[in-house]
């Protein structure tokens, strides 16, 4: 069992590598706090399931249904998201390292512009906590589509999360208090376009492989 | 509320102007011609700390609450209009506008004059029938407030837990409500606690568990009594 136990991923950069567009105070504590306790609350759920199963307790185990899929929801979608990050200024934030991407992007929003301009909206028109995502319906390749899912569930099936942004207030409160337009405009400065091409391309692997 | 909505036919109101704000009722929503307007606070911003700071107090009030009031009275003449032009699927497309931003001018409302400094009777003890109910339900305050901290921690993303009375029973329970959910139907809202990270997170951070613990101390009793009754 212990094998099995889901862990903290370490960030693939400092936690002050995102200044000025996320403080380093808002990565420690929303990796090191607010990630970690939804691993240690999976890995909670997950245990307390197996239990429920030896004893065939099937009341239990339709009452862990939802646990599981808020704390997995959200140890996946941090996982996602620290990886379609990357400092400002670095070759990853470079969109000309997604060309693919680039191209499904023009074709279906016209323009770059007036695809940020559509994303950004999607994302201040979130009603309460959750997320923003590019997806790939259907798999790698698939029509580019925006979405918001809410709290901490997570993109859903053969749907392939591009990028994501977290939309909790947790995520942006200490640096952009009510200015949440000013968090989701700053993002373009950290998105990782080249992880982006390759989940465009590839899709993703499960994020939580133990 | 619906009565509310459909009610305020100043559609072209005039700029809000103190002069038109008339308090109106137990919901404790301000009105200027037609149009919501943000409630004056009872106390100062600075008044609940150490529980709640004067920063979050000035954010969540001039910030956050107006938000929603004006987010609410845009939707609201968008509804006119659609309601004026007869355009049904319009009318419907409104809602989550309505509801969210209704209910977050509700909410706060209803929380702001739920909290109190300690110097003008926070969390000073319910006594009367409220008391006596609390105790009947949850055998006592401590008890009460355990369970209800347990379902605000229990909130998973951005809501509300409240005390709220059932119309039909007349019982006391707890309740919680995702986002600006406001208490509407069946049930009555007594006592409202945020759970919104813009709630506390400038000062407890992802401790949120102190925060719910800490709001004990500026609870307006009185003015749960008071909705009560």
């Amino acid at each position: 069992m212990a094998s099995q136990t889901h862990t903290l991923p370490p960030l693939p950069y400092g936690y002050d590598a995102l200044e000025p567009i996320i403080s380093k105070q808002i990565m420690e504590l929303h990796h090191q706090k607010h990630h970690q306790t939804y691993v240690n609350n999976l890995n909670a759920a997950l245990t307390a399931q197996v239990t429920a199963t030896q004893s065939n307790d099937v009341p239990s185990l339709i009452a862990l249904q939802q646990k599981i899929r808020f704390n997995g929801g959200g140890h996946i979608n941090h996982s996602l998201f620290w990886k379609n990050l990357t400092p400002p200024g670095t070759p990853g934030n470079d969109i000309a390292g997604a060309p693919t991407l680039r191209e499904a992007i023009v074709s279906r929003w016209g323009s770059h512009e007036a695809f940020v301009k559509a994303f950004g909206a999607e994302l201040l028109g979130l009603q309460g906590s959750g997320w923003g995502w590019l997806v790939s319906k259907g798999g790698a390749k698939g029509r580019l589509e925006i979405t918001t899912t809410k709290d901490q569930d997570p993109v859903n099936g053969p749907d392939v999360p591009v990028f994501g942004v977290d939309m909790w207030e947790h995520a942006y409160y200490l640096q952009y208090l009510n200015n949440k337009a000013g968090y989701v405009e700053g993002i373009w400065k950290i998105i990782n376009w080249a992880e982006a091409e390759k989940r465009y391309n590839a899709g993703v692997e499960n994020p939580l492989k133990l | 509320m619906a009565a509310t909505l459909f009610s305020s036919t100043a559609r072209v109101a005039l700029r809000s102007g103190a002069s038109a704000t008339s308090k109106a009722g137990a919901a404790g929503l301000t009105f200027a011609r037609g149009k919501a307007t943000l409630p004056d606070l009872s106390y100062d911003y600075g008044a609940l700390e150490p529980s709640i700071s004067g920063k979050i107090m000035e954010l969540h009030h001039k910030n956050h609450h107006n938000t929603y009031v004006t987010n609410y009275n845009n939707a609201v003449v968008q509804l006119e209009e659609a309601q004026h032009q007869g355009n049904i699927a319009a009318q419907i497309a409104l809602k989550p506008a309505i509801n969210f931003n209704g209910g977050g001018h509700l909410n706060h409302s209803l929380f702001w004059e739920n909290l109190a400094p300690k110097n003008a009777g926070g969390g000073e003890p319910p006594s009367g029938a409220l008391s006596k109910a609390i105790d009947t339900t949850y055998g006592g305050l401590g008890e009460f407030q355990s369970k209800m901290n347990a379902a605000l921690a229990g909130i998973q993303g951005s809501g509300w837990a409240w005390l709220v009375k059932d119309k039909q029973t007349g019982q006391i329970s707890i309740r919680t409500y995702a986002n600006q959910d406001p208490v509407v139907g069946q049930f009555e809202p007594l006592l409202g606690i945020d759970a919104w990270e813009h709630a506390y997170y400038l000062q407890y951070q992802n401790r949120k568990a102190e925060y719910f613990s800490a709001i004990w101390d500026i609870i307006n009793w009185k003015a749960v009594e008071k909705r009560f009754s």
